[in-house]
């Protein structure tokens, strides 16, 4: 009880101020865009024909009013928040009248599929891999492998993509540059094996750079567990060296290892902007991206929302899973 | 501060490579300022010259437009390097203020600038930096380009400054002090400044690491001064003219390998920082011949739970 009421409630409404905040913050920054989204669409219309200039001015009206964009800035705001808790969205104004949440519904799969996937990838592998090597930092390939990852991680990521497009898509054909899926959707292995053939480079230049971040983390655990007195006594009782990587010294270190994973698939929408648009990938990063350069306020909102509901909701579960795995936590 | 470079460069291999690295980049700034034309400037090869790959006389080969790739480097590296500088500036200084006030006010300032710090660092920093950078498009300049990546880049680093100011309260040699009745100014300027400012060193070279990484990204998607060199639009323009399909890979492969080694050497010094900064480790150094004997002091200091390691990671959290 008392945790309840000094940690994990308290935890809570932090949740609650946090995503206020942070969606406070993103309605109020794209309306500050030099593009009028309004005037953009009525241009559209007009640039071919001649239009009543009164019919314009009610065409006008009756725009906002369904963008959402009539009234002061706070009468938008509160309209916002009403029609965000009944989960509206809004409509595009790019693709008028499609429902945003038609949007997100079409790209969801696509990033969470391929986030999903690699950064669970990354984190095995990294944790894995880096263990070994923290463990058996003296020998030649540990040190060879320490070498490589020091080259890579600091790579910006859009590098790591460019040179993968480069030479896997250009100079040896292998992968298609840019696209999700061939052909139209159905479950035929056709459809499937597309899917893993277009995702593939995307998947890997993510894969890299994952790799390579939990790598150095894995080994700087690994580097203190070893330390400890019972490797040093397992060790001594001439314990296998694999099961005291695999079942001692990884598991000890594993706490840190779940807070990261929560944090990356938290994040995971924020990642997937500069992925996507490197690859073409159908996924809500490019749909993002080409909604900021139209000024589509309500597709912007939306993606961001969830961007924001995850980051926040995974250090929500980091901290309340906390003290579970660690009572030093619960004790202070 | 000269004995501590001079340590680390007797003590850790990673700020020798690194230093040796940025050395070389320094070295290719300085000659950016004898360049013989604006290296901006197109038409300046002889025609015959132009689109050529590396020659003796054009080191790093020339662009199509007749301009040459070497002087566009120099001049590009510089100028990320400015736009890097900027960013540092305004985003670690903001971050070092706020985690200092943080930490040592402590109660209610603590908490008001906490949930502040918590509610940046969940909106999405990189769709918002496309945003603003697409708001302002028509006058990003190298200043002002800085300014948004330090102004968004600072709730991480002051989250790890107080951090550090919050575990230096704690320390024994605090309590001794405040107990023989030392002033907080003199605490803090005298026995906590030392282990700050190491730190910060640290931090604000993984800083460059950041901000480089995101002026490549915002240029490449066109959201930089264009018609200005820096790394990042040199990758821009020689990905619009497509110079990978028209055969002069060349154009490309300056910038991009430039911005890898630039990073690596950045990356490199501030491991050599981190070591440094890590006292188990460099007691080991300090007695590399006796390696036994180092191997038992290590062990011996790394049963303090915590330390350097939870430091470690919370820098690594930020990348």
């Amino acid at each position: 009880m008392q945790l309840l009421k000094s940690y994990i409630l308290p935890r809570i409404a932090q949740w609650v101020v946090v995503i206020f905040v942070g969606v406070t913050v993103t309605f109020l920054i794209p309306r500050f865009s030099p593009i009028n989204p309004v005037d953009d669409m009525i241009g559209r219309m007009t640039a071919f024909q001649t239009i009543d200039p009164q019919a314009v001015v009610a065409m006008r009206a009756t725009m906002e009013d369904l963008y959402g964009l009539d009234g002061s800035l706070l009468e938008q705001y509160v309209a916002f928040w009403q029609r965000l808790l009944k989960g509206d969205l809004g409509p595009s104004f790019q693709n008028f009248p499609t429902p945003v949440n038609d949007f997100i519904a079409a790209g969801l799969p696509w990033t969470v599929g391929l986030l999903t996937t690699t950064t669970l990838i990354s984190w095995l592998l990294g944790i894995f891999v880096g263990s070994l090597v923290g463990y058996f930092q003296h020998r030649r390939w540990a040190q060879v492998l320490e070498r490589l990852v020091i080259v890579i991680y600091p790579m910006p990521y859009l590098i790591t993509a460019l040179i993968l497009l480069i030479v896997f898509a250009f100079y040896i054909p292998l992968f298609p540059m840019v696209g999700g899926a061939q052909g139209s959707p159905a479950l035929t292995w056709q459809y499937i094996s597309s899917i893993l053939r277009f995702g593939f480079l995307p998947a890997l230049s993510i894969v890299i750079g994952g790799f390579a971040f939990r790598f150095i983390m894995a080994k700087a655990l690994a580097t203190t567990e070893i330390a400890s007195d019972y490797v040093q006594y397992a060790e001594l009782a001439a314990v296998p060296k694999r099961r005291i990587v695999l079942s001692y010294v990884i598991r000890n270190t594993m706490l840190p290892h779940v807070n990261d994973l929560a944090l990356s698939l938290g994040a995971m929408f924020e990642g997937a902007l500069i992925v996507e648009v490197m690859f073409g990938y159908p996924g809500l990063g490019s749909k993002l991206f080409t909604a900021i350069s139209n000024a589509d306020y309500n597709i912007i909102m939306g993606i961001t929302l969830m961007s924001i509901v995850g980051i926040a909701t995974g250090s929500l579960i980091v901290d309340l899973l906390y003290p579970i795995f660690d009572p030093r936590v619960r004790l202070r | 501060m000269l004995t501590t470079i001079r340590d680390l460069f007797r003590f850790s291999l990673s700020f020798r490579f690194g230093s040796l690295i940025l050395l070389l980049v320094a070295v290719l700034i300085a000659t950016s300022f004898f360049a013989p034309y604006p290296p901006e400037k197109r038409r300046v090869v002889p025609r015959k010259m132009r689109g050529k790959p590396p020659s003796a006389e054009y080191v790093l080969g020339t662009t199509a437009l007749g301009q040459d790739v070497f002087w566009m480097l120099t001049a590009g590296v510089k100028n990320t390097l400015i736009i890097a500088s900027i960013a540092v500036v305004i985003g670690r200084g903001i971050g070092v203020l706020l985690g200092m006030i943080s930490g040592y006010l402590g109660g209610a300032a603590d908490r008001i600038i906490q949930s502040i710090v918590e509610s940046v660092i969940v909106i999405p920093r990189l769709p918002l930096l496309i945003l603003v950078a697409v708001i302002l498009k028509g006058e990003l300049t190298f200043v002002t380009l800085g300014i948004l990546i330090g102004a968004l880049d600072w709730a991480y680093p002051s989250k790890r400054y107080r951090a550090q100011v919050l575990s230096l309260r704690e320390r024994d040699f605090t309590h001794t002090a405040v107990f023989s009745g030392m002033n907080t100014v003199k605490i803090v300027i005298q026995e906590h400044l030392p282990f700050i400012i190491p730190y910060m060193l640290a931090d604000v070279v993984s800083g460059f690491l950041f901000s480089i990484g995101i002026e490549v990204t915002l240029s490449y998607l066109g959201l930089n001064d264009l018609n200005s060199l820096s790394l990042g639009t040199m990758i821009y323009w020689a990905n619009e003219w497509s110079s990978i399909f028209a055969g002069k890979p060349w154009v490309m492969i300056a910038p991009v390998t430039a911005s890898i080694i630039m990073v690596v050497g950045f990356y490199l010094v501030s491991i050599g920082i981190s070591e440094y900064l890590d006292p188990r480790k460099r007691l080991v150094r300090l007695q590399a011949h006796q390696a036994d004997l180092a191997l038992e002091l290590e062990r011996e200091g790394a049963r303090t739970p915590g330390g350097a390691f939870s430091a470690s990671l919370r820098k690594e959290q930020d990348e």
